[in-house]
């Protein structure tokens, strides 16, 4: 029946809080076809990892329906762990044991798998092969879990933040893995807080928030939900932002307007006819640019418009406030 | 195409492990014979005992001297030699509260002596008695039954021999609670127990694999200690070196039990450090390791009975010094309750056991 990897319906977890239940999955439904790679995004604590590890069968749900590869993990879950590869987040390996040995314990619980050293040639550890574990680095260690995530071949390979913490090097080296396992057509469950690496390597996301789905589609789709196609960010020359924008908000082509603790961002349909009127305002005014800029709309600015928070801790600053649409409402404290 | 064996891969890779960490291998073969030769030479059996003891400063006090001194020029091994210092009052006692001295000698005329002395410290009515015997024989007290003095320092009755087999157990414990408690909970603080447990590989597997890891580490453990006490100190083993095994393995699987059950559900070093000390301290005193636990009260010895620890030592000693057999009673008394423990414990770990 099922050309779906994944099929999740009203996924609910649980758990004890210090004050009373805290509800970390809340009634989210995801559908993952076979082939796809799936991004799942989303701030910290927004229910990503409970939901992956549910999906991996090392946590349990408090409730909904859960079907991996067609199978249920209650009743199949030998047969699934035969057929999926995990990356946890921050796997501390045995230090004393090589690349290589790792690697080939990890194979020997499957029936049937790879290699150890394909597996290690897929992620161009094969050099490392004899290394002891404690002397690679962090993203030679990303990568080792990745190849221990793909030694029992698996059909869906679960990836839980692979890149966070690593340089921008690395990071790029472990996408192109991941590149190179869609080519071959395997099912990706990939989360991560970086929305450039989704953007890039997902065909579909799901922006997850409060243990729920609060969008989903392909990232083009989302980001061409938001209205406009670029992002016009200012600040002004001794004046902090002002909550007030309506003066913005006017201007040719202009969407939308997002305030921050340094500056604005003004969502545009046309920067060349928003930027001149934008400083036309300025000059008859009689005010002075601190700063201009303008890029792309991306998913980060999706989540943004959509929660009103950023996706990383680092860039959370003072709550923003968002104008559009809804009209007016204060942000929720980021986290 | 390679042959792929999950318990002889997870075997294989824990005896890597450990044979690559060279500073594990020092606490674990080194410390113990470091421990051993120390204690060992300590309380080796000297040619002669020597006594300590203050003499308060008096007019009175260089006749008792002068008497103890002659005394020890014409004594022959292996009498005790004395050794006394003439202090004030006041640097008399001083010394015997800070536990310099046992005894203190205060003279008060030639026919009068008081001896200071606090009765609970063990060396204390020793020293007490034998300066008040060679006092009293020096003025003239007939001895009129006459006594020999057998002297055991053969090997086998003396205090090396005791130690040793309480070292090995207590390294047996170490071992069993360490080796796979502090490893399982590293596991888990690791995420390793929770990326294993993403895999089909058959949880049997990885617990009976610690388990044998456990025993063959448990080999040199022994080899060691048995060997360097019968080769430096001459510690005899009279029994059967079968049941020495048997008893050691038997005690070996209880302590991985207890050491399962403390990590089977903690999340923290902290937690499981705790746990340890909680469960080792008390057989560390009770369990008669470094003195016999005969020495606690009787109201607690059905406690202390029941300690694993205890009952290993016990039926090493039997069988090493006494050469009781496998169907001796204390040595089925001590498999029997170790079993019970193996078992126990490891039940309830299993049943509780978190991987996540």
């Amino acid at each position: 029946m099922s050309d779906l990897a994944i099929r999740v319906r009203d996924l609910r977890k649980q758990y004890p809080g210090r004050d009373g239940v805290v509800n970390a999955v809340n009634g989210l439904d995801l559908d993952i076809p076979v082939g796809e790679c799936f991004g799942l995004l989303g701030p910290n604590g927004a229910g990503k990892t409970t939901t992956v590890e549910i999906l991996e069968g090392v946590n349990e749900p408090t409730s909904g329906e859960v079907e991996v590869l067609g199978r249920r993990w209650a009743t199949d879950a030998t047969a699934i762990r035969e057929r999926i590869g995990v990356t946890l987040q921050e796997t501390r390996f045995q230090d004393k044991s090589t690349v290589f040995e790792l690697t080939e314990l990890f194979r020997s619980f499957y029936h049937r798998g790879l290699e150890p050293m394909a597996a290690l040639e897929r992620v161009s550890l094969e050099t490392k092969a004899n290394a002891y574990v404690e002397t690679l680095s962090g993203g030679q260690k990303q990568r080792l879990a990745v190849a221990i995530a793909l030694v029992g071949d698996p059909e869906l390979l679960f990836l839980d933040e692979p890149t966070t913490g690593l340089d921008p090097q690395s990071r790029r080296q472990l996408q192109d893995v991941i590149l190179g396992l869609m080519a071959q057509n395997r099912t990706i469950v990939l989360t991560t807080h970086y929305m450039e690496e989704a953007e890039k390597l997902c065909n579909r996301v799901a922006i997850v928030d409060q243990g729920k789905v609060i969008a989903l589609g392909s990232p083009a789709d989302l980001i061409a939900r938001i209205g406009g196609e670029h992002v016009v960010e200012f600040a002004l020359l001794g004046e902090p932002p002002s909550a007030d924008t309506a003066e913005f908000q006017q201007l040719d082509t202009v969407l939308g307007v997002r305030v921050d603790s340094t500056g604005y961002a003004l969502t545009v349909g046309a920067p060349h006819l928003a930027i001149p009127a934008l400083l036309e305002h300025l000059e008859t005014t009689g005010r002075d640019l601190a700063r201009l800029t303008t890029r792309q709309v991306s998913l980060e600015d999706v989540f943004v418009s959509l929660t009103g928070r950023h996706l990383r801790d680092d860039e959370t600053g003072d709550a923003p406030i968002e104008i559009k649409g809804r009209g007016r409402r204060k942000a929720r404290r980021g986290r | 195409m390679a042959n792929y064996h999950p318990l002889r891969s997870l075997y294989l890779t824990r005896l890597r492990e450990f044979y690559r960490q060279p500073a594990r291998l020092f606490w674990v073969y080194g410390f113990p014979t470091v421990l051993a030769i120390g204690l060992g030479l300590a309380f080796r059996s000297p040619s002669a005992a020597t006594i300590q003891a203050d003499v308060i400063e008096s007019s009175a006090a260089s006749q008792v001297v002068e008497t103890i001194e002659a005394y020890n020029k014409s004594r022959t091994n292996p009498d005790p030699i004395f050794k006394l210092k003439i202090n004030s009052e006041a640097d008399a006692f001083r010394r015997m509260r800070s536990g310099k001295t046992p005894l203190v000698v205060e003279v008060k005329g030639p026919k009068s002596i008081i001896y200071h002395y606090d009765p609970s410290r063990p060396d204390a009515p020793a020293a007490r008695a034998a300066i008040d015997s060679v006092l009293q024989t020096a003025a003239g007290r007939p001895d009129p039954v006459t006594t020999v003095d057998e002297r055991k320092t053969e090997p086998g009755g003396r205090y090396i021999d005791f130690l040793i087999p309480g070292l090995i157990g207590q390294n047996t414990m170490g071992g069993g609670l360490w080796g796979v408690g502090f490893l399982i909970v590293n596991f888990r603080i690791g995420k390793l127990l929770k990326r294993f447990a993403a895999t089909p590989m058959p949880r049997r597997d990885f617990l009976l694999a610690i388990l044998l890891a456990r025993l063959t580490f448990l080999i040199p453990d022994v080899v060691v200690l048995l060997g360097m006490g019968v080769l430096f100190f001459k510690v005899p083993i009279v029994g059967n070196i079968g049941v020495l095994i048997l008893i050691e393995i038997v005690g070996a699987l209880a302590f991985a039990g207890i050491g399962m059950l403390i990590a089977s559900r903690a999340q923290s070093m902290e937690t499981v450090s705790g746990l340890m000390n909680l469960v080792m301290l008390p057989q560390w005193i009770f369990s008669g390791l470094f003195f016999s636990s005969e020495r606690f009260p009787d109201m607690i010895q059905p406690l202390i009975q029941a300690l694993p620890l205890t009952q290993l030592l016990h039926a090493l000693r039997r069988v090493m010094l006494e050469g009781a057999g496998l169907f001796d009673g204390d040595i089925l008394k001590a498999l029997g309750i170790l079993t019970v423990w193996t078992v126990v414990s490891f039940t309830i770990a299993l049943r509780g056991f978190r991987w996540t």
